[in-house]
């Protein structure tokens, strides 16, 4: 069987490699996938359609963004799944495992000061993926990923229940939906105005400015929608495993 | 070129060390290898996101389900 199984490893391993020599060299400009008409439009035309200067953005949150409102609602999927699939209800549970003892720590100094100080900034930096996503690299999906770590820092250095304070179960779920209405309301809204799905530029009717500055603020408000939901499901991932899905004490 | 070999040498380790939690911490290191491959390639906003969610939280997750679990299976 383990023969077999090297056997297998190594036909396809040796396929992979025969087909890697077709594929067209790194940043070839001849390339198919840098000549075809799409791209040159997108590489071109960005910053006049959008004046967004980080056309990665631009891609993600405006001309893929039903795309991108799938990958958050697939997020939040996850973190309901993994929350139905781990939450245990109840005050008096058996640990599954009792040879798993975690003791409860005491709280240290050097940990607690160096997180009183370090905790501020990375929500800090967070908010500034978030908000200038679209003139550098970052954005929601980043921004949100980074402040939900700074919860996990924050129960990883006192306790769960003490970063629970501030994000409760109930409004994490209540933020992840949020976020999500937020991204769907953007469409929602450019649907009442006569537009597309996601068709930022009839917003311009709400938004004051042209149709380019519409796109521009419509990503940054998607963006935070994603902001939400990726912090909020992030925090509730953690909580959940952390606590063997008791949301009690983590580890 | 030395990126890639360690990267390599990251990936085989972490599939051959018994201890879970090294593998979880070499784990994290490979994706900062590859974070650092992907800013080295100029797709500056993949690097973020391997960084921040493949180098930080999914380690953090992954320790944080090993101190969890015990060695041996209850079954």
């Amino acid at each position: 069987m383990k023969f077999l199984g090297l056997l297998t490893v190594l036909i396809t391993g040796f396929l992979l490699i025969q087909a890697e020599r077709d594929f067209p060299d790194w940043g070839d400009v001849n390339s198919p996938a840098s000549s075809y008409k799409l791209s040159q439009h997108y590489i071109t035309q960005t910053f006049a359609e959008t004046s967004v200067p980080n056309m990665v953005t631009a891609v993600l949150a405006d001309y893929r963004g039903y795309d991108t409102m799938f990958e958050t609602v697939v997020i939040f999927t996850a973190g309901i799944a993994i929350i139905g699939i781990l939450r245990v209800f109840g005050s008096n549970i058996k640990p599954d495992h009792p040879e798993v003892v975690l003791t409860k720590k005491k709280p240290d100094l050097i940990v607690e000061t160096t997180c009183r100080l370090l905790i501020p900034i990375i929500q800090l930096f967070a908010l500034y993926v978030v908000a200038h996503g679209h003139h550098s690299p970052g954005g929601g999906f980043q921004g949100g990923v980074i402040f939900g770590a700074s919860f996990i820092l924050l129960a990883l250095a006192r306790d769960l229940q003490y970063a629970q304070q501030w994000v409760p179960e109930n409004r994490i779920l209540n933020l992840a939906g949020i976020g999500i209405f937020i991204y769907a309301g953007f469409g929602v809204a450019s649907l009442l105005l006569g537009g597309n799905f996601l068709d930022y530029g009839v917003l311009t009717a709400i938004i004051p400015g042209d149709v380019k500055d519409a796109h521009s603020h419509s990503m940054l408000g998607v963006e935070i929608g994603v902001a939400f939901t990726v912090t909020a499901i992030m925090f509730s991932i953690y909580s959940s495993l952390s606590s063997n899905g008791h949301m009690k004490e983590g580890i | 070129m030395i990126i890639l070999i360690f990267l390599i040498l990251t990936a085989f380790i972490s599939l051959r060390v018994k201890d879970l939690l090294s593998a979880a911490m070499i784990f994290g290191v490979y994706s900062l290898l590859m974070c650092l491959l992907w800013a080295g390639m100029g797709a500056v906003d993949v690097a973020f996101t391997e960084a921040a969610v493949g180098a930080g939280v999914s380690a953090v997750f992954l320790i944080s389900t090993i101190l969890r679990t015990s060695r041996r299976s209850s079954d």
